[in-house]
């Protein structure tokens, strides 16, 4: 028995120098050597100062910029979370039908108009960093129409949409999306051009 | 609607998992033989270091209580260093966000979530443990926790294989060659990859920044790939963040979804051929692998027909509430699928947010006991007890002592595999309705109607089958909530493992009877269904009361447009 405690306390406390120290230390000196960017965070610079992450959505609400989706949130990661509203809650039924009227009416959408559902629900990290295309389409003209754009630079931002919309990652995985952020950025450089 | 290139996916998902299991079920049989492989060479020394450093003799044998008491002791040491960890965690270094120590109840949750393989979340990671918690305290369980699993099923495996003896093997030998020939390999090269897709690996301290619209945002940083790379492969599913495998900084691209659900299965997958092989049974394993992959693909087909039908509560079919934008609903539902089958528990969406049958095939494939492939050796040793009683009662049906790949399945076998059954059942249910009929347990709801008693339900049949994935809605950082919840983890755990290497030091001792005309063959697609037909009915009659009062009353409530 003695025996086995003793065994016990030195495997626990080998496993605990491989896996826990020499592992996880060992893999950040790589990653921050050959991915420094990633391991750090993916953290997006604008004139020397740091202004997000691409990877972390951020809170979108003006009528200028492309609206983020819904987040439960507050956009403020610390710690990050959902609603867990479940399927038959009213607070979700409100929100989505509230949502609906916001979207079509910021938009200035006619009352046939599909909203896009990612536009309607939470996310389930609160900082979803993407839309659906067709979120980011339906924004195009008021985003336009509020930066005062003329017809040339409407359709370069038509363009911008198209360029920042992701197909499938190698062809097969995940959804097609737009990156609220890096989009916003380059619509902020369309505008001072 | 689900579209073509949602199905691509799934389908491609499921061949790779099928090519990829023979491979790495043979790799892994010669490794826990102790035979060379292409990587002897590159990690051998590290095995004969880790023996030599910690004072063990890899060729002793030990017989089923040795083995048994070698883990308890290993695991009660493990629990202590966690709690401890956190208890004291704002004296230790490597804590840029200065957190405060974690209450006893959380310290204690927390701990019994990471040694059991649960990893139950009641903490968030961002805002309550430090970097050197989660790597000293949460990694390190991540591994051996993962590495016991396997242990104990090669351990069942030799009391099937082996005759007339008490050895089962060596359950030091079978924890470091686990840790060092798959799980450490495997986590280094996922890590990169993580890493170079985006998953962020830095002691910096968390970001602070103005947004494009002006707004303060924090944004969380940490060792994260190394950890999530062990959580995926090691069915463990403990979160560096809150959101797990929902937060960008976790799952950040399509790809590194896909392989994190792959993790999910690979391993408890592989397993089970490698058990055929140690058990010289290739056919029945397969057949066994059948039946797990059909309850798979049932549960997501389920599942998956569930979310893309209209809720008449928004009108919405496939909602995304609580889905993210990179994964879409089917890869949402895949994960939500595989990783209650797999006991891993990690989440890329909020399965409280799904749809009630969405919710109800997770709660199912927890329930059965974490035996739809399982936590890693977990699984097999798990549909061991089913297979066991399988066997019993076609014995009984041909009025025949019942064999076993040969061994004699004789009471002791019987009662153990069903005191392995009954416990975790017993806590799931037991806990629930203590739960449900006490403040503290209602307090921590965030839905109301049946969906309130799912998010309970939920709880318990996660931590039973030592899942942890959540309906997150239930606030569970609560006295009340990390203690009950925490016993319930020690009894899914223990109750199970036990009972199962008493049955392999049991087996072992048997002689080898010869296969006759009169031994009910378990390699044959009859055998299959037989099994299928014991889990289902014995699943059935254990849940389907509560089953029924949770997500099938919410499912046609919400048919009615009911809103709670």
């Amino acid at each position: 028995m003695k025996t086995t405690i003793l065994q016990a306390l030195r495997m626990l406390l080998v496993m605990t120098v491989f896996t826990g120290i020499i592992y996880p230390v060992a893999m950040t000196f790589l990653s921050l050597a050959v991915f420094p960017y990633q391991a750090k965070g993916s953290m997006i610079e604008k004139n020397g100062t740091i202004i997000g992450s691409e990877l972390i959505g951020q809170r979108f609400v003006s009528d200028k910029y492309f609206n983020s989706r819904p987040s439960g949130i507050g956009y403020n990661p610390a710690p990050s979370s959902g609603t867990n509203w479940g399927p038959t809650d009213k607070r979700m039924q409100d929100s989505a039908n509230a949502r609906t009227a916001q979207f079509k009416l910021q938009n200035n959408l006619s009352a046939a108009t599909v909203v896009p559902k990612d536009m309607l629900f939470a996310s389930a990290s609160g900082v979803d960093p993407h839309i659906s295309p067709e979120a980011a389409q339906l924004q195009i003209e008021r985003i336009a129409k509020v930066r005062g754009f003329n017809p040339m630079q409407l359709s370069s931002l038509k363009k911008l949409v198209e360029d920042f919309t992701e197909g499938p990652q190698m062809k097969l995985f995940g959804n097609p999306r737009v990156n609220v952020l890096k989009l916003n950025l380059a619509v902020d450089e369309l505008q001072t051009k | 609607m689900i579209t073509i290139a949602e199905i691509v996916q799934l389908v491609f998902y499921a061949v790779v998992l099928l090519l990829l299991t023979p491979p790495l079920g043979k790799l892994m049989a010669k490794i826990f033989e102790g035979e060379k492989t292409f990587l002897s060479p590159v990690v051998g020394w590290l095995e004969r270091l880790t023996y030599k450093l910690s004072g063990i003799d890899p060729n002793e044998e030990m017989n089923w209580k040795t083995y048994m008491w070698a883990m308890l002791a290993f695991n009660f040491f493990g629990f202590t260093v966690v709690f401890l960890l956190q208890f004291f965690q704002s004296h230790l270094p490597l804590n840029p966000q200065q957190l405060a120590d974690v209450s006893w109840h959380l310290a204690f949750n927390t701990a019994v979530s990471f040694m059991t393989n649960t990893n139950w979340q009641s903490y968030a990671g961002e805002v309550t443990l430090s970097y050197f918690v989660q790597m000293i305290g949460l990694t390190v369980q991540n591994f051996v926790s993962a590495a016991t699993g396997i242990a104990i099923m090669l351990a069942l495996v030799r009391g099937i294989a082996r005759k007339t003896t008490t050895d089962i093997g060596n359950f030091w030998t079978d924890l470091v060659r686990s840790t060092v020939y798959v799980l450490l390999p495997l986590s280094i090269l996922f890590t990169i990859v993580l890493v170079s897709e985006g998953t962020v690996q830095t002691f910096s301290g968390y970001q602070t920044i103005t947004t494009l619209e002006g707004a303060q945002q924090t944004i969380p940083l940490g060792p994260a790939a190394s950890q999530v790379a062990i959580k995926q492969l090691g069915s463990n599913g403990g979160g560096f963040f809150n959101m797990n495998s929902a937060y960008p900084y976790e799952n950040p691209t399509p790809l590194t979804n896909f392989l994190e659900m792959l993790s999910l299965l690979l391993l408890a997958s592989a397993l089970v051929y490698t058990f055929g092989i140690m058990a010289k049974a290739k056919r029945h394993a397969w057949v066994v692998w059948g039946v797990m992959f059909f309850m798979f693909a049932s549960g997501l087909t389920v599942s998956l027909w569930s979310e893309y039908t209209t809720n008449p509560v928004t009108g919405v079919a496939g909602g995304m509430e609580g889905k993210e934008t990179r994964f879409g609903v089917a890869n949402s539902i895949l994960w939500s699928v595989a990783t209650t089958d797999a006991s891993n528990g990690s989440v890329n969406a909020m399965h409280d947010s799904m749809s009630p049958l969405s919710g109800a095939v997770a709660m199912i494939n927890m329930k059965l006991g974490e035996i739809i492939f399982g936590g890693v050796g977990a699984g097999m040793y798990g549909m061991m007890i089913f297979i066991l009683l399988t066997v019993f009662i076609a014995g009984l049906m041909v009025g025949r002592t019942p064999e076993y790949l040969g061994k004699k399945i004789e009471s002791f076998e019987v009662r153990m595999a069903a005191i392995a059954m009954l416990l975790p059942s017993v806590g799931i249910l037991i806990f629930t309705a203590i739960a449900c009929i006490s403040e503290a347990g209602l307090a921590g709801l965030n839905n109301q109607g049946p969906h309130g008693f799912s998010e309970i339900l939920y709880a318990f049949a996660s931590t039973a089958g030592n899942n942890g994935s959540a309906f997150a809605g239930l606030t569970a950082s609560t006295p009340f909530y990390d203690t009950l919840l925490g016993i319930n983890m020690l009894i899914g755990r223990f109750g199970v493992i036990i009972p199962m290497l008493a049955i392999a030091g049991s087996l072992a001792k048997k002689k080898i009877t010869p296969f006759s005309s009169g031994t009910f063959p378990t390699d044959t697609f009859l055998f299959g269904l037989l099994l299928l037909g014991t889990i289902l009915i014995v699943g059935a009659l254990t849940f389907f009361p509560t089953q029924v009062l949770g997500p099938i009353v919410e499912h046609f409530l919400m048919l009615n447009g009911q809103v709670f």
